[in-house]
């Protein structure tokens, strides 16, 4: 049965019919057209369909929309523009990072919270917070080499 | 909004607005005066056919002086429309970023293949090179006219053709022809896909004078990536759409023999498309057809797959009789050496099922309106696609138009050649446009796979130590159960699931080297299916399809063979191999990664944590691979860690050096994590690893610490492949390294840790 809810993304706060059970990834993809987060598995495991709630990294793919609540949504395509990057953004396009690039969502909306609360990681502390997302396509070496050259830039 | 440069590559976003109809700005009118009898002959106001002998099929100068270029391929996210910019603007000599490609549309390009067995430059840069350097041609002969200078006295800048230094005459491309077509016919040699060539009477340029290609220059397209602009085949949408999901049964082979569609009656728009063993939902909602597929009543009919306990698996190759064997080196008199052998060294090796496991499952799009069908598709080869929805739907090719667009990772005959052929069955059924897109159990359970197999290698030696005599033979499951395209419906599921005549496809491979020994037997055997129709271990390509199994033991083998002379692996290889370009293969990657000769394994073996170093070398004609692996070994956790991989690589003329170092590292990470952890799981009913814990893939923290590439440009050498040759030596490597650290030789994929602790206890 659709109800009401009231979805703020990327600043801006939509009204959405929606099962309450609808996860969250759908909502954004098929109501909202915001492509970027992806279906990977949803089952939580991959990180495709990661966005922020309220700056934290969620997997949508298996958040109710009825969960949200009040809460703030950021996609990939909040986290910066191309006159207003985001470093992460930045040492991505430095790097070459993707090929494929349908993982993308979860290594940067990861990152992203990862490097706000951790200047100066280490690199065994990046691949702590990065582990368990998916990359089919073997990009490892390249997220690793760009997000240090973002955690740099970022101090 | 801040516009994205996308020059090279027409951006995705641009055809979607189109609603598929693919506007490219060739044709435009413009004020034309032909001048003389070359324009008449050469140049046409209409587009002639889009045939593979046109140059207009390849190469179009657009009315504002860009020039497009038509590539029947596509570039799964390794930048390979960047290298075909690159040639195409050598030879035409314009800028590199007035080059825009155009890539993979069945209503724009000819068929060139599509993505496959890494010839996107050695064929399709060949192609479309030969057709840029003919464009130029025909440009300096219609200038020459225009300007009444003799060609031979004419050069190119920037789309300039003029008089030399002084440019006292001059007319820019765009003047001569812009927005009109090549009416040109090309030497084409009658065969589409890979193999097509299509050259004109040009001769392309010297090597020695190359200015962009061989220079470094990035993808554009990774912006609209990051910025989250960037659309893949699973965001097509298209006015009166429904969402599509495919149902699957439990036990493989079972078909549904009763459908209760009044259990999904309460889903909005719910549907259920069922004909013999394809079964499917449709809903207007994407998560109301997800529900309607879990809910949807099924009585199934009883199966019993003749599948083995996964345990069983290569018993079961080693026992079941050979359908087909080819010999395909037979040098000297092997049986008549090994009789005369001081000793004979021998061993077996075992690969596993191995999936695509795509980061998404594969989806397509297709809309039919009345006899014309637009098909929207991820996958790799989509003029072959057309010809498959096509023939699945009774239509002649022509009726069907396929656009690629990239899908969630593409690395062979995945699950997007079955979504596509599922889709088309939807559409038609429903009479609406479908988008379908499989779940993550439908990706990874039930594409194509990468075949089992064992492999059986023996050395003769004579008393001296010198290696007399050797046999490698393959016995597995052929390579292509279902081809490595989708055009023909009985090697897809649509196909084989509505009761199309199978017809498996057959064969398997040798190993690529150079090994000179006097005596030499190389074979294949493959064995049957085991479920003949619909099976979710029916086999296909993965990327470098079979280089990895047979390399993985005849790489493997080798270093069996040195360490059994008590021969360093390195000096080993350069005492039998003959070709020279993989002799300076070998010896780049052994000097880069410091190789200190000794034989392995190493001498003190002791402590739970080892380390070693393994080297492997591979051709996959004509490209050349060598590596080192550095491992470390944890003898308690059983846990591989490959810490650095060094990279010697050979594929003739480089067009885009940091291009092709990126496809290298990426391909030897995906070939890190199918060595140590990839193997499709099943039991007597079914495949049982589907999601992401049941077919695990290398994490990022096992990441090696670093990927050293040394790149050897030959420009002499026509360019070939790289998607896929440094793929198959790294298993050897990596075993090779294993055995150097703990002096036990693992001979099965994959080297998963509890695989690796039972082979050290």
């Amino acid at each position: 049965m659709s109800e009401k809810f009231s979805l703020t993304v990327n600043g801006s706060t939509h009204s959405i019919a929606a099962d309450p059970d609808t996860p969250l990834l759908y909502v954004l993809r098929d109501d909202l057209g915001l492509n970027n987060p992806r279906f990977g598995c949803g089952l939580a495991q991959c990180g495709a369909c990661t966005v922020h709630l309220d700056g934290q990294p969620i997997s949508s793919c298996v958040t109710p929309i009825s969960a949200v609540g009040n809460g703030k949504i950021t996609t990939l395509a909040g986290l910066g523009t191309p006159d207003n990057p985001h470093p992460l953004q930045t040492a991505y396009i430095e790097e070459q990072v993707p090929q494929c690039g349908y993982c993308i969502n979860g290594w940067l909306m990861t990152a992203a919270a990862f490097l706000r609360d951790n200047k100066k990681p280490t690199e065994a502390q990046i691949k702590d917070a990065l582990s368990g997302l998916k990359c089919r396509c073997g990009t490892h070496v390249a997220i690793l080499r760009a997000v240090k050259r973002a955690a740099t830039m970022m101090g | 909004m801040t516009t994205i440069e996308t020059r090279n590559r027409l951006s995705r976003r641009a055809l979607l607005r189109s609603g598929g109809a693919l506007v490219v700005s060739i044709g435009a009118s413009m004020p034309f005066d032909p001048a003389g009898a070359a324009q008449d002959r050469l140049v046409t106001g209409a587009k002639p056919a889009l045939t593979p002998d046109q140059l207009s099929s390849y190469i179009a100068v657009n009315a504002d002086g860009t020039v497009s270029a038509f590539y029947g391929k596509i570039d799964g996210g390794q930048g390979l429309h960047v290298a075909i910019a690159q040639m195409v603007a050598e030879e035409l000599d314009v800028p590199f970023k007035a080059v825009q490609v155009v890539m993979g549309d069945t209503g724009t390009t000819v068929n060139q293949g599509g993505a496959s067995g890494a010839t996107g430059i050695q064929e399709g840069g060949k192609q479309l090179r030969a057709a840029a350097a003919e464009a130029r041609r025909i440009l300096v002969e219609l200038a020459a006219e225009q300007l009444n200078v003799p060609a031979e006295q004419l050069a190119v800048d920037g789309g300039v053709v003029h008089t030399g230094t002084e440019m006292a005459k001059s007319v820019s491309y765009a003047d001569l022809v812009g927005g009109r077509y090549f009416n040109v016919a090309l030497a084409w040699n009658g065969k589409i896909g890979n193999p097509l060539y299509a050259p004109g009477k040009a001769k392309p340029k010297d090597p020695k004078d190359y200015k962009i290609v061989g220079q470094p220059i990035k993808r554009e397209d990774v912006a609209p990536l990051v910025f989250a602009r960037q659309d893949f085949c699973t965001d097509v949408k298209v006015p009166g759409m429904v969402h599509g999901r495919m149902i699957r049964p439990a036990i493989a082979g079972a078909v549904p023999v009763a459908v209760d569609e009044s259990s999904i009656k309460h889903i909005p728009g719910a549907q259920a498309v069922w004909n013999q063993g394809f079964l499917g939902v449709v809903a207007d909602k994407e998560w109301d057809a997800i529900k309607a597929a879990r809910e949807l009543k099924v009585t199934w009919s009883n199966a019993a797959p003749p599948f083995p306990e996964q345990a069983l698996l290569h018993d079961h190759i080693r026992k079941a009789p050979v359908r087909k064997r080819e010999v395909a080196e037979q040098t000297g008199n092997v049986d008549e050496a090994f009789k005369g052998a001081d000793r004979i060294i021998e061993a077996e090796y075992e690969w596993p099922f191995q999936s695509h496991a795509s980061m998404g499952p594969a989806c397509a799009v297709v809309d039919i309106k009345g006899e014309q069908v637009t098909l929207w598709t991820g996958s790799q080869k989509p003029h072959f696609t057309r010809d498959g929805v096509a023939a699945i739907l009774g239509l002649p090719p022509e009726k069907v138009r396929a656009i690629w667009i990239p899908g969630p990772g593409s690395y062979g005959r995945n699950d997007a050649g079955d979504a596509a052929m599922d889709a088309a069955l939807l559409a038609k059924a429903v009479g609406k446009p479908v988008r379908l897109q499989y779940m993550r159990d439908q990706g990874t359970g039930w594409d194509p796979k990468g075949p089992a197999s064992i492999h059986r290698a023996r050395a003769a030696i004579d008393a001296a130590g010198k290696v007399i005599a050797y046999e490698f033979g393959s016995k597995a499951f052929p390579r292509v159960d279902v081809n490595s395209n989708e055009s023909k419906p009985h090697d897809t599921l649509a196909g084989q699931l509505t009761g199309v005549a199978l017809h498996s496809g057959d064969g398997f491979a040798v190993p690529e080297d150079s090994y000179g020994f006097a005596n030499k037997r190389t074979y294949w055997e493959t064995v049957a299916p085991l479920l003949d129709r619909g099976s979710p271990l029916r086999t296909s390509h993965l990327r470098d399809p079979i280089g990895p199994q047979v390399h993985f033991a005849s790489e493997s083998f080798m270093d069996e063979v040195a360490a059994a002379l008590k021969l360093d692996p390195v000096a080993f290889r350069l005492q039998y191999v003959t070709d020279a370009r993989d002799i300076a293969v070998i010896k780049a990657a052994a000097e880069k990664a410091g190789w200190q000769p000794r034989v392995s394994p190493r001498r003190d073996l002791s402590g739970l944590k080892v380390s070693g170093r393994g080297f492997a070398y591979v051709q996959r004609h004509p490209t050349r691979v060598a590596m080192v692996a550095e491992v470390d070994v944890d003898r308690s956790t059983g846990k591989v860690w490959v810490r650095k991989f060094t990279v010697a690589h050979d594929c003739g003329q480089i067009i885009n050096p940091d291009g092709l170092r990126q496809v290298i590292e990426g391909g030897v990470v995906q070939a890190i994590s199918r060595t140590l952890w990839e193997e499709v799981r099943f039991n007597t009913k079914n495949v049982t690893s589907v999601d992401w814990e049941s077919y695990p893939i290398l994490d990022i923290a096992e990441a090696p610490e670093s990927i050293d590439v040394v790149l050897i440009d030959r420009p002499e050498i026509p360019p070939s492949g790289a998607g896929e040759p440094p793929i198959r030596p790294v298993a050897a490597a990596i075993a090779n390294a294993v055995f150097d650290a703990t002096g036990v030789r693992i001979r099965r994929v994959p080297f998963s840790p509890d695989n690796v602790k039972a082979a050290l206890s």
